[in-house]
């Protein structure tokens, strides 16, 4: 018995600096069952079993791991927790913008992992360890909130035209998120320096509110609101 | 922290501050010169007569000052995001100071000749 299909196509980005002059589209048509819909991760899984040259990074499969940003249809999403339903065909897959294609889909993320460890993004405390561990209220461990859960997978970054300008200057949104996350935790002694480090016009104020962080992250975080904190703070330190 | 020699006051906080009060001067500055247009009947004399108060020529003055701010934050910021090559940033930096100095000079002969 044959199953009913339909046809779902696809332009993928492809480049491969080996053999490649110049990045080109390629056309893909994906049959898939009819009634059926799926993540755009499992398509372009079945387009590899199709044609294994085509490069990505996956792993968890399930918008935890942050390894499959790209942008699609113009928008930088998780492939994993994006439906096939909701996209517009021919569905359009181009690398994250703004770093370098190392192959199709993946792109060097070194400029944004720089970023982040500008940041220190660890708890620094300089009071004695105690005996069990460092507690922290209800209340402050609720500030942590919209902060902790960012899973690093450079779509705001990447989307964000400060940091396409000046991916060595500015800390960009995911950065900044942690830089805050560290700020505003309550177990953490070294604040003033952390804004201190901030404090030039690149890392925080190359932001101009565009907040295409926020329209695109996956996790519906609010890196804007977590920079205008940061200003707030660095306000209240007197500049 | 990132080093930049060429920004107004080389903190990122103090530009930002300095923009935006700049800027709520100059909006008040506008909404003075605008409300004086359209409550009286503009002509020579009732012009000269407004410049001739000292009070009206220190606003202006601030907002010339303003002006040369406002301005230098934010073309700093356009060239240092568009303008890669060191070199052609930097003469197009001095260009600007330049010709920004150069009205805010002009503004106060203006005013103080009044
Ligand atoms: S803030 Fe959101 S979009 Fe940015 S890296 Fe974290 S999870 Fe991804
Ligand atoms: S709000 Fe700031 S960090 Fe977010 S995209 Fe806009 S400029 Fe970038
Ligand atoms: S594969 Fe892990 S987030 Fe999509």
């Amino acid at each position: 018995m044959s199953e009913a299909l339909r046809t779902v196509s696809f332009k993928i980005y492809r480049f491969n600096p080996e053999v490649d002059l110049k990045p080109f589209m390629k056309e893909y048509q994906l049959s898939i069952p009819k009634d059926k819909d799926m993540m755009l991760l499992e398509a372009i899984m079945r387009i590899k079993a199709l044609d294994d040259t085509l490069a990505f990074r996956r792993s968890c499969r399930e918008g935890v791991c942050g390894s499959d940003g790209m942008n699609i249809n113009g928008r930088n999403g998780l492939a994993c927790i994006t439906l096939l339903s909701a996209l517009k065909e021919p569905i359009e897959i181009r690398p994250l913008p703004g770093l370098p294609v190392i192959r199709d889909l993946i792109v060097d993320m070194s400029a944004f992992y720089a970023q982040y460890e500008k940041v220190k993004p660890y708890l620094i405390n300089k009071d004695p360890v105690p005996a069990k561990e460092r507690l922290q209220s209800p209340a402050d461990r609720k500030k942590l909130d919209g902060l902790y859960e960012c899973i690093l997978c450079a779509c705001c970054s990447t989307s964000c035209p400060s940091f396409w300008w000046n991916p060595e200057k500015f800390i960009g949104p995911a950065g900044l998120l942690q830089a805050y996350r560290f700020i505003v935790d309550s177990r953490d002694t070294a604040k003033s320096e952390r804004l201190e480090a901030l404090s030039d016009p690149f890392s925080v104020f190359r932001c101009r509110g565009v907040m295409n962080c926020v329209d695109v992250c996956p996790k519906g975080l609010n890196p804007t609101r977590a920079i205008g904190q940061i200003r707030s703070e660095l306000l209240a330190e007197g500049g | 922290m990132v080093s930049s020699a060429t920004s107004l006051t080389g903190n990122g906080l103090r530009d930002w501050l300095y923009q935006r009060v700049s800027a709520l001067v100059l909006a008040v500055y506008t909404l003075f010169i605008m409300g004086f247009i359209m409550t009286r009947s503009m002509d020579y004399a009732a012009w000269v007569g407004l410049f001739h108060h000292t009070g009206v020529k220190i606003f202006s003055v601030l907002a010339a000052l303003s002006l040369l701010v406002h301005a230098w934050v934010g073309v700093w910021t356009i060239l240092t995001d568009y303008i890669k090559m060191a070199s052609l940033r930097l003469s197009l930096e001095i260009v600007v100071i330049l010709a920004l100095l150069f009205y805010f000079i002009w503004a106060i002969i203006i005013v103080w000749s009044v």
